[in-house]
């Protein structure tokens, strides 16, 4: 702990090493376990007061890497550092003091929230378990912080499913900050949200990040929200990293075909932006066994024979811009 | 008199309810949309706005504790709304096909899918199934981009949500239907997978000249995909006008709002939500049902309910703010 606090300092608020999570699943009785590699050697730092953005389709592994981060899952290899406090090597007592500091806001407002418990009780429960505080503190704080993720006192008295989806996310969100963390991992926050509900919530997100100076991982698979949110990036597919980099630089120019068939896929709100377009081939592969060489080759309309046979490794083509591809797509003139 | 504007179809003041232990939703408060042969139509709105309670009611499909309580739907010179089930069914899947968000829940789970293309194409086409309707499946699938030899074989569960979309396509598009109406279709799919599944829509109805009414909560897909659109809000179309006047001057206050909260790539402006929340549709704001959120509400919104008027030609907007002009328009 003393280490941590002398080198508060520290640019990096989370860095993650050859962070890697296989899952076995079983096949039978003689057959031998096979592995959902969800995450497999991954490594980023998010720098403190950033969002970092992870972004990609279903089975890339982006929820996995939230949730081993605070380990909610245990990684199987691999070095999550806390500024410069290694939480893969603490034991339970140790981390409490961290899970305070790392909250997670989850996808699904009506699932997150204990269906049986007053408002008050999901969000004291929190400030019970991490600060010996009398229930009229307690009350006081939870009545606090609903005001500021814009609740009001007499919600505190009300069961989860009296609240719309946007409000239950706002209790989540009440909940993780109760505590004051740090850092949260924000999975798919707005997903099941409607789009003028999603406005409010990312507008909420942007303005609680300021005022309590937070740091967020922020996971979804929207590109546009991406852009609207993060400072720093990474492109998942498959259970790796295949561009990382600040977000201007990745939208402004990728580098793997993956992301820029990424792009391209999404649809514009722009009925004059209509025009063919490049896209990824067929489907996406099962993590069970993911392709040789290069993961995405299978779909990648640009594949060579080296993609096949070899996986690249992730390099870094300009500072801070790092892409996991044999033939990156290069701008003209550089 | 019923009002005849599209050549395909028109629907009138529909009004459709929903009987609940809360009370009765008014889930359609008078819903008009007309649509030519051959358009492709977006409706956009968000959660419970009407866009799929719409949909069911052109294709016969409200049930108890659903009920058509007002208006009707002419589709050609068809009264739909007062046809028997029994002639109803020459309609549905004919004429009429849909394909919906969950295509793996629209799919036998126990039937091969060849069989239960082959099944569809034997009830359209009046043929028991044999080689040649069989022969029409592998072409269908084809048609949808899938491996034939493989996919005939397999069962729903075997296909990923973007292979279970293209055999929903194809057993919707064969009996070539006039109106195909695709509620949230790909709105379950991963954004490569939807971009594949759209543009497969598009070249197929481009081919077979179909009419697609397309709901969509996504107004990106809307963009792409439809020549017009209408916004719903809370059981009423609030506007209606071609796609290009809809994103490029929306009148209707809520459209702008909804324009103004959806983040898109390159967007550098701050998003802007629009203020209150969406009724509850047991006891839904007199009046315009948007006026509690409307920061231009007037006297006549709380009270009347503002009927669409065309404001120019082919856009049509329900909002007090533009009756005049509408009332213009009408008598000129």
């Amino acid at each position: 702990m003393q280490t941590a606090e002398a080198k508060v300092e520290a640019k990096n608020l989370i860095s993650v090493e050859h962070l890697k999570k296989y899952f076995a699943i079983k096949q039978g009785l003689f057959s031998s376990a096979k592995y959902v590699k969800a995450v497999d050697d991954i490594t980023f730092d998010i720098p403190k007061n950033s969002v970092f953005g992870i972004v990609g389709e279903s089975g890339s592994g982006k929820t996995t890497i939230g949730r081993t981060i605070l380990r909610l899952i245990e990684p199987i290899s691999g070095v999550i550092r806390y500024l410069s406090t290694d939480i893969t090597s603490l034991n339970k007592r140790e981390l409490r003091i961290f899970r305070r500091k790392m909250q997670i806001v989850s996808q699904d407002p009506y699932n997150s929230l204990h269906p049986r418990k007053l408002v008050k009780n999901i969000i004291g429960e929190g400030l019970q378990i991490h600060f010996n505080l009398s229930s009229e503190e307690i009350y006081k704080k939870v009545r606090d912080i609903l005001e500021q993720v814009g609740l009001r006192e007499e919600h505190m008295f009300r069961y989860p499913h009296e609240f719309s989806g946007g409000q239950r996310q706002r209790i989540s969100v009440a909940r993780a900050l109760v505590l004051k963390p740090e850092f949260l991992v924000l999975d798919e926050p707005t997903s099941a949200l409607d789009v003028s509900v999603q406005a409010v919530i990312l507008k909420m997100f942007k303005d609680l990040k300021r005022e309590f100076s937070l740091t967020y991982l922020f996971i979804t698979h929207d590109l546009a929200v991406i852009d609207y949110m993060a400072d720093y990036m990474a492109v998942m597919y498959l259970g790796q990293i295949m561009e990382i980099g600040s977000k201007d630089d990745i939208f402004s120019s990728p580098m793997h075909p993956y992301t820029l068939l990424l792009l391209n896929s999404i649809p514009q709100p722009d009925p004059r932006k209509k025009k063919k377009k490049v896209l990824p081939i067929g489907e996406i592969p099962s993590p069970i066994d993911p392709p040789q060489g290069c993961r995405f080759h299978t779909r990648c309309p640009y594949m060579k024979d080296k993609c096949v046979k070899e996986e690249p490794e992730i390099r870094e083509l300009s500072k801070g811009h790092l892409v996991k591809c044999h033939f990156p797509i290069r701008l003209i003139g550089t | 008199m019923k009002k005849v504007r599209g050549n395909l179809l028109n629907i009138n003041k529909l009004k459709v309810v929903f009987y609940t232990y809360r009370g009765i939703i008014k889930a359609l408060n008078g819903v008009e949309l007309w649509m030519n042969k051959g358009e492709r139509l977006g409706i956009v709105g968000e959660t419970g706005c009407g866009k799929s309670v719409t949909a069911l009611s052109i294709m016969g499909l409200i049930e108890q504790p659903g009920e058509i309580i007002e208006g009707d739907i002419l589709f050609g010179d068809k009264l739909l709304t007062s046809m028997k089930e029994a002639s109803l069914i020459n309609i549905r899947g004919k004429e009429i096909s849909m394909i919906f968000q969950e295509p793996n829940a629209a799919l036998n789970p126990v039937m091969k899918v060849g069989f239960q293309i082959a099944e569809s194409i034997s009830k359209v086409k009046n043929k028991k199934i044999g080689k040649e309707v069989y022969a029409e499946v592998r072409r269908m699938l084809e048609i949808a981009g899938l491996d034939w030899e493989r996919t005939i074989n397999l069962y729903p569960h075997e296909l990923s949500g973007g292979m279970a979309q293209r055999v929903m396509i194809a057993m919707a598009l064969s009996s070539n239907p006039k109106l195909l109406i695709a509620d949230e279709p790909t709105s379950a799919l991963d954004v490569t997978i939807q971009a594949q599944i759209l543009e497969l829509l598009d070249e197929l109805v481009k081919k077979l000249g179909n009419a697609v009414i397309l709901i969509t909560h996504n107004m990106g897909v809307a963009a792409e995909f439809c020549d017009k659109m209408a916004v719903m809000y809370a059981g009423n179309m609030v506007e209606y006008a071609r796609t290009t006047n809809i994103f490029e001057n929306p009148h209707h206050p809520y459209t702008r709002g909804l324009l103004k909260a959806v983040p898109k790539i390159g967007r550098t402006d701050e998003l802007q939500s629009i203020r209150g929340i969406v009724p509850d549709l047991v006891n839904p704001p007199s009046g315009c049902r948007f006026h509690p959120r409307c920061k231009h509400a007037m006297d006549i919104c709380r009270k009347d309910f503002p009927p669409l008027v065309e404001i120019k030609p082919d856009h049509y907007v329900a909002c007090y703010l533009y009756w005049k002009e509408g009332i213009k328009n009408a008598n000129s």
